[in-house]
């Protein structure tokens, strides 16, 4: 009983508090409001699941194949029909979609692991140490993605690991990039020099004022990234050169079905959209994200 | 600014030095060579041949020198795929298609984009804007190639409006022009929109539209001007892939561009090749990010490319 009194007067206690409201919970209220973001995230919850339970999901192997049944159309037995070995196409696009995520999520952790430190790096200190890094940036911009992805991908094979290595090593250009860009504008605004005025310290303007609005634009970067480099991956699967054969690869099946698909149209369809499902999926979610933490953008 | 200039220009040098001593070294790191047995049946005499003619069988570093001094003589080699014509020549017969297709994405892209942008922003949460930006989502997140799979689907395959195949008409153009140009058309219209909205709060906007400005002067004289800024940075990265081509939309539409040998000059370890090609998109990059860097100042007077007088 006294136990019970004591919560009561804690929660009128905490009743008569203003409420408090934090960064975080501000934004997932905010986002909670939004129907598109909580479609992208109900998309990109499914996808994960699929990814995690594909074992479970997938009617057949995904390496099964049956000449006897190839290039069938869609049925009953088969729901997406079957590839030119006659491989269950429903069962590659499940297992498809392990492939896709964990490639999008490496090459951003990746991207975002060399890009951070490095715009902060380029923005913060200036001087020669940005000219060092633009110059690098430079360097890597210079060479055409897809063709060093290429390069890299024939000096030390293909498979997944390969795969997310090759797409990371250009996939922080832009969040170093991007970084640099907004801390260089910043710099510049009015609040920044109000806070100089008032005799605030480099350091402490570099970290309260200016790293707290590149966030939202860093997820947008980021939002951005994860989809791309699934579309890199397929990109480079497409051409025969990413994700070895048996393991399915939405862009490989794409690939492999340009020769089909004038008659097969099965073939092009559902791995491509697979595709832009999951592309759709992560956008949405991702600008969701983005609007919750940019208050500003919400008035 | 002229010593601006020079200063990138050097910098420019500097960077094609070094991305040539990359690409060359990881291309002679890849396995197995342009003559090797599973790539043309011949003896190992010929082999050895071909080797010397080529200067295959010096050491790498003798290799870059002679490569280097040759190219910068203008002479880029034979490329091995193709050994009847010059990489000059092969370069020129097919960049002409890939850069026409790519150029008229940009002349398609960047004005519907702008105008889309604007719309969605004037019309903030209508239709319009809704429209809009589905359109922009689609258009940015779903890559060109599955973008150019439907478009096969439904136009030559189902509708048969359009050719599936073959090159020269104007009806082959339609469908990789618009697959290319979604993207970019997409990200324009995307990025004015939000910068649109971003500028449109600032003071100074407030302040013209205090003086009594029309909202068309406005939108014109201080919101697109500044909108610009942020577009810039999206879009010059797009430019080089459209107009040195891109090997999906060409394989899928079968365009007899140099988007292609991106690929199979790895594949047949056709090192001149390669080089032509590394050097080519490295030439238009840089000239890209310069005429960017260039163009900030002129749309943002506030950044100065050179350090500010004190």
């Amino acid at each position: 009983m006294s136990t019970s009194t004591l919560a009561s007067v804690q929660s009128r206690q905490l009743q008569d508090l203003p409420k408090q409201r934090t960064l975080l919970g501000d934004a997932a209220r905010r986002f909670a409001r939004n129907k598109l973001a909580l479609l992208g995230l109900a998309m990109v919850s499914i996808l994960l699941l699929t990814a995690i339970f594909a074992d479970f999901i997938a009617p057949y192997p995904y390496d099964a194949a049956n000449p006897a049944k190839a290039l069938q159309f869609p049925s009953r037995e088969h729901w997406m029909g079957t590839d030119e070995v006659g491989r269950d196409v429903y069962s590659r696009i499940i297992y498809g979609t392990r492939i896709s995520l964990t490639v999008g999520v490496g090459v951003m952790a990746m991207a975002l692991l060399i890009g951070i430190p490095l715009g902060l790096l380029a923005g913060l200190a200036g001087g020669a140490v940005d000219y060092f890094i633009m110059r690098l940036v430079e360097v890597f911009t210079a060479v055409p993605a897809l063709m060093l992805a290429l390069l890299l991908l024939s000096v030390f094979g293909g498979g997944l690991f390969n795969v997310i290595l090759a797409l990371g090593v250009v996939a922080w250009l832009d969040a170093c990039r991007l970084l640099r860009a907004q801390l260089l504008s910043l710099r510049e605004r009015d609040f920044v020099l109000a806070a100089r005025m008032l005799g605030a310290t480099s350091t402490r303007i570099a970290v309260r004022h200016l790293l707290p609005n590149t966030v939202a634009p860093l997820i947008v970067a980021a939002t951005i990234g994860i989809p791309t480099a699934i579309f890199a991956e397929a990109g480079l699967s497409f051409l025969g050169l990413g994700i070895n054969d048996p393991i399915p690869s939405w862009g490989k099946m794409v690939g492999n079905a340009l020769s089909y698909m004038r008659v097969y149209w099965h073939l092009g369809v559902f791995p491509t959209l697979a595709i832009a499902i999951t592309m759709l999926g992560f956008t949405f979610f991702g600008d969701g994200l983005r609007d919750a933490f940019d208050a500003s953008m919400n008035r | 600014m002229a010593r601006y200039l020079f200063g990138r220009l050097v910098g420019v040098l500097v960077v094609f030095f070094i991305v040539s001593v990359v690409i060359f070294l990881l291309m002679h790191a890849i396995p197995g060579g342009p003559y090797n047995e599973d790539k043309v049946p011949l003896s190992a005499e010929a082999k050895a041949n071909y080797m010397r003619k080529y200067g295959l069988d010096r050491p790498l570093v003798e290799q870059y020198l002679l490569y280097m001094g040759n190219a910068l003589r203008g002479d880029f080699g034979v490329p091995f795929q193709s050994p009847t014509e010059t990489v000059s020549g092969l370069i020129a017969r097919t960049w002409p298609v890939s850069a026409s297709i790519g150029g008229l994405a940009l002349l398609v892209a960047l004005p519907l984009g702008l105008l889309l942008g604007t719309l969605a922003a004037a019309r903030q949460n209508t239709w319009v804007d809704y429209l809009t930006s589905a359109t922009a989502t689609l258009g940015i997140t779903v890559p060109n190639f599955v973008i150019a799979v439907w478009l096969v689907l439904l136009f030559a395959v189902q509708l048969k409006w359009l050719p599936t195949g073959g090159w020269g008409q104007w009806q082959h153009y339609v469908m990789p022009v618009a697959a290319l140009a979604l993207a970019p058309m997409a990200l324009t219209a995307r990025y004015t929109r939000t910068s649109i909205l971003e500028v449109s709060r600032s003071d100074y906007v407030r302040t013209a539209r205090a003086k009594g400005l029309s909202d068309r002067q406005i939108m014109v004289r201080h919101v697109l001007r500044n909108a610009m800024i942020p577009l810039l940075t999206i879009l010059a990265p797009q430019i080089p892939n459209l107009i040195t081509g891109t090997i999906f939309i060409e394989s899928i539409f079968r365009v007899p561009g140099l988007g292609k040998f991106f690929v199979t000059s790895i594949l047949a370890r056709d090192y001149p090749m390669i080089m032509a090609l590394m050097l080519l998109v490295a030439v238009v990059w840089s000239l890209v990010y310069l005429v960017t860097d260039i163009l900030y100042t002129v749309v943002d007077p506030r950044v100065r490319l050179e350090k500010s007088r004190t």
